[in-house]
């Protein structure tokens, strides 16, 4: 990663959680000794299912941007159909790297010269781990464990500690099951 | 002491749960909701021993915080934009009444149109109305504020705003430091018996019509009108300004954090131009000036953290000096210009050496508001006072001129 400061872009669908993920990821950076974080929505108002965005930025100096992130270090998709309505990799900076939720491992993403595609089959990890809400895999803290594995920029302990800040005991232990699996399933 | 990554909303529910309220009554509306659903949920749970009451309209909410506080409660509410609209009546209540209410105000812009996102039109909108108005430049800041804002109000008997950006604080997670209880405890009493106190056994009628004449107490003592009690609002709220700056003090001893009392500087030495602003503006400002130093351009900035009362001497003596102070408005008055560039360029005037006050509008509706442009509109404030401009049009930081038809 280059500069002082990390900045995270997160792609996911209204109701799947990249708002959470965004805050846990932030939680787990400042336990992993980035001193300053920052996590937030995209401003305004969000639909059901529809394309949403979130930020996460961190640094060791006090962050005063407070704009939407616009140039990316690290892109996280939590939904492969993303890919067909949004222009995800819009801005990622060079030697970036987007993080896919995918089991397709050919599905075509047009990234700048010098980043990386990292995919990992994180529904089929929530899905082991029996995160699942309506018969629906929920897949916003097992990629968490995915983005520890492909970017090295948080650690896998913080990932776990900062999940089970936000969960009750149950839920925490199948959540944090899931990131374990994520951060095993990782593949460039 | 404990470090929370807490939103700006999340930073406000604390603040009043460590300032131990008691009746907390309210409205949602985005982007203050999660402030007090927050508050909601810790009362339902036990966690916060106070009386949350669900009202109808933000009319309602401040009527609520009236009764309640009247009866000598500790009380709080929070709302934005249209809803502030809304409880106009109840806000200038509020004040008149000199009840030590706090409120947390999430700057929305105001309709219409409708638009959910930030400037702070809301908050300005009712700066006339006798109440205490405190900006927060980041979450800490929030928490720290609204502790600070009990002790001000009940010392003074004036209602406290503890205004913060919506979405870029009220749903941005950082940081914050949230204090214990014991260390909290030790800097906010519990709330001083109300000046009337509510007993059936010694009935009085409060807030009675006091007309133009003197008239008699409840006592059979014979006191002012009107507008001596209006009077001895404004004297209160001056003598404010020496209070916001004391609690700042003592918070800082107690805490070792700094919020600021009237105003916050950065890189005011040798400045040529000073940016001036409130809220988390004067944030991203200081990053400008940084860069702006970095290029050799003496740029510091000054943020406004107490709007009402207004700091004049503080402010008077911070830009003694500079050439010119461009001051960024998240509101304007329309017709004429921005709040706070005109109430700087009052409070200047006549005063030798003062700076030109330029003024500049940004943000409205939730216009992004970047880096690049604040440089652009400093470096051309920097090109004007150096050609000895003295009056500005209001400028537009980011305002759209191209390819856009109304």
């Amino acid at each position: 990663m280059s500069g002082a400061m990390v900045e995270v872009r997160w792609h996911g669908r209204g109701g799947q959680g990249a708002v959470t993920a965004a805050k846990i990821l932030a939680q787990a950076a400042y336990l992993s000794g980035w001193e300053s974080v920052t996590a937030a929505p995209s401003f305004g108002a969000e639909r059901r299912g529809a394309p949403v965005t979130a930020s996460t930025r961190m640094a060791h100096e006090k962050i005063r941007v407070l704009s939407q992130v616009t140039a990316p270090d690290v892109v996280v998709v939590l939904d492969d159909s993303l890919l067909s309505a949004v222009d995800v990799a819009a801005g990622l900076k060079q030697g970036g790297v987007v993080i896919l939720n995918t089991v397709e491992p050919t599905l075509a993403l047009k990234v700048p010269e010098g980043a990386r595609v990292v995919r990992a089959d994180v529904t089929g990890a929530a899905q082991a781990a029996g995160v699942v809400v309506g018969g629906q895999p929920i897949v916003n803290t097992a990629i968490l464990g995915a983005f520890a594995a492909a970017t090295g920029l948080v650690m896998l302990p913080a990932v776990e500690q900062a999940i089970a800040a936000t969960f009750s005991e149950s839920a925490a232990a199948r959540n944090v099951e899931a990131a374990r699996l994520a951060y095993e399933c990782v593949q460039e | 002491m404990t470090v929370r990554i807490l939103t700006g909303n999340e930073s406000a529910a604390w603040g009043a749960r460590l300032a131990r309220v008691q009746v907390v009554a309210a409205y949602p509306i985005t982007p203050q909701s999660p402030v007090v659903e927050t508050i909601s949920a810790w009362v339902q749970a036990g966690e916060l021993p106070a009386e949350f009451i669900a009202v109808e309209s933000e009319h309602s909410a401040m009527s609520v915080c009236i009764g309640a506080s009247t009866a000598g409660a500790r009380t709080f509410t929070a709302t934005s934009s249209n809803g502030l609209a809304y409880m106009t009546e109840q806000i200038w209540w509020a004040a008149g009444a000199r009840l030590p209410i706090v409120m947390c105000v999430a700057n929305r812009s105001l309709a219409a149109p409708w638009n959910v996102l930030n400037d702070q039109q809301d908050s300005m909108s009712v700066r006339d109305a006798g109440w205490i108005q405190l900006h927060c430049r980041d979450n800490q800041e929030i928490l720290d504020t609204v502790v600070q804002a009990y002790r001000i109000a009940e010392r003074l008997n004036l209602p406290v705003m503890v205004c913060y950006d919506g979405f870029l604080l009220s749903h941005t997670a950082m940081p914050v430091e949230v204090p214990t209880p014991e260390a909290v405890d030790a800097f906010l009493p519990p709330r001083p018996a109300p000046l009337q106190v509510i007993d059936p056994a010694d009935p009085r009628n409060i807030g009675p019509v006091v007309i133009a004449d003197r008239r008699r107490d409840a006592g059979g003592v014979l006191r002012g009108g009107y507008m001596e009690l209006r009077a001895a609002h404004h004297e209160a709220l001056l003598s404010a300004l020496d209070v916001v700056a004391e609690t700042a003090d003592e918070w800082e001893r107690s805490t070792g954090r700094s919020t600021g009392g009237l105003v916050v500087q950065h890189r005011l030495d040798d400045a040529e131009v000073v940016l001036v602003a409130a809220g988390s503006l004067v944030t991203q400002l200081t990053l400008v000036a940084d860069g702006l130093r970095d290029r050799g351009v003496a740029v510091g900035v000054l943020g406004i953290r107490c709007y009402r009362p207004f700091p004049v001497e503080a402010l008077r003596e911070r830009l003694s000096g500079v050439r010119a102070a461009l001051v960024f408005d998240k509101a304007l008055s329309y017709g004429y210009a921005g709040p706070i560039a005109a109430d700087l360029r009052a409070a200047l005037y006549g005063v030798d050496g003062a700076p030109a006050v330029y003024g500049a509008v940004c943000g409205l509706g939730g216009r992004e508001v970047t880096p690049e442009a604040l440089t652009d509109a400093a470096l051309s404030a920097l090109a004007d006072a150096r050609a000895g401009v003295r009056e500005r049009a209001v400028a537009w930081v980011g305002r759209l001129s191209e390819e856009v038809s109304r």
